[in-house]
């Protein structure tokens, strides 16, 4: 299967799902008016790699905006992810600007209700 | 002889906006609001908080927007971004339909009344659900709101005629 490559706009996150190397990256802005219609797309990629997947599988979620919709996406992809913890070594990694309270918080929320392992990754400001 | 203090005569204007509610218009209100907020001299995360609000208010009245047939001057809808020595204030409004009315300030006035960690509760407990279940509304967003300002939503409902009310919301952040 391909690599599921999206570049980022003003409004979309830079999506880039690897196939090749299991490592996964959704970064920028993800406040989309139509969110559910804007990932439909990597959910559907997901969907296929869970059949195939690589040993190690990594996500790298690093977000500056996110509105309530993408939020709901977000669960689904790492939905995805979760049911694959039999066949790959699932690592994500929530990256959170020092100072940035809500998006720490937002990671938390995750956390909790998530079952795949979410690590906390404090950045430096940029 | 004590001078009295009026803080709120320093509240200035960073931007308003009148008019239609398209994708294209929302997107460049949005892009507009940024770019005032850039130049604020305020901490970054609380900037970010601002434009968070935003982002959720304007896509709110986007999607949730009851279109009367006619385009009449009272139907459009208003953002207003100010700011005062305390707070930067979000002000949002847009016409509803009477018989949503009730609904809605049942769900301000329910989220208004809980504490911030029950509202990280309501909002976990919703979230888990991802988009599966079909959203009421704007529920998660005023909630979004809540937990970002730390503050209570206040609204009021005009009545506009006998279909409709102008519904508006006011968020305050601290600066």
């Amino acid at each position: 299967m391909d690599d599921f490559i999206l570049e980022a706009t003003p409004k979309t996150p830079r999506l880039y799902f690897s196939k090749e190397s299991g490592e996964f990256e959704i970064s920028g802005r993800s406040i989309p008016e139509n969110s559910i219609e804007f990932y439909k797309p990597v959910i559907s990629w997901l969907d296929n790699y869970i059949h195939e997947p690589n040993h190690h599988t990594l996500l790298v979620i690093k977000l500056e905006y996110f509105n309530t919709s993408s939020s709901k996406c977000l669960v689904e992809i790492l939905r995805r992810l979760e049911s694959l913890t039999e066949q790959s070594i699932v690592k994500v990694k929530w990256c959170y600007e020092e100072e940035d309270e809500d998006m720490q918080e937002s990671g938390e929320d995750f956390k909790e209700i998530m079952k795949v392992p979410i690590e906390m990754v404090q950045v430096r400001d940029n | 002889m004590k001078k009295a203090v009026t803080t709120g005569s320093s509240s200035q204007t960073l931007f308003s906006y009148a008019g239609s509610v398209s994708s294209s218009s929302m997107n460049h209100l949005l892009e507009l609001a940024e770019n005032k907020l850039n130049k604020e001299p305020t901490k970054k995360y609380i900037r970010k908080k601002v434009f968070g609000i935003l982002v959720e208010t304007v896509q709110n009245a986007y999607h949730h927007l009851d279109r009367p047939r006619s385009e009449e001057k009272h139907t459009s809808v208003k953002f207003r971004l100010e700011k005062d020595l305390q707070n930067y204030t979000v002000i949002a409004g847009n016409p509803v339909k009477n018989n949503k009315v009730d609904a809605l300030k049942s769900v301000i006035d329910r989220f208004n009344s809980m504490s911030i960690p029950e509202l990280k509760q309501y909002y976990r407990n919703r979230l888990s659900r991802g988009y599966a279940t079909p959203s009421p509304g704007a529920g998660l967003g005023f909630v979004d709101i809540i937990r970002k300002s730390g503050k209570k939503i206040s609204y009021t409902f005009k009545p506009v005629d006998q279909d409709y009310s102008y519904f508006s919301l006011q968020v305050e952040v601290s600066t």
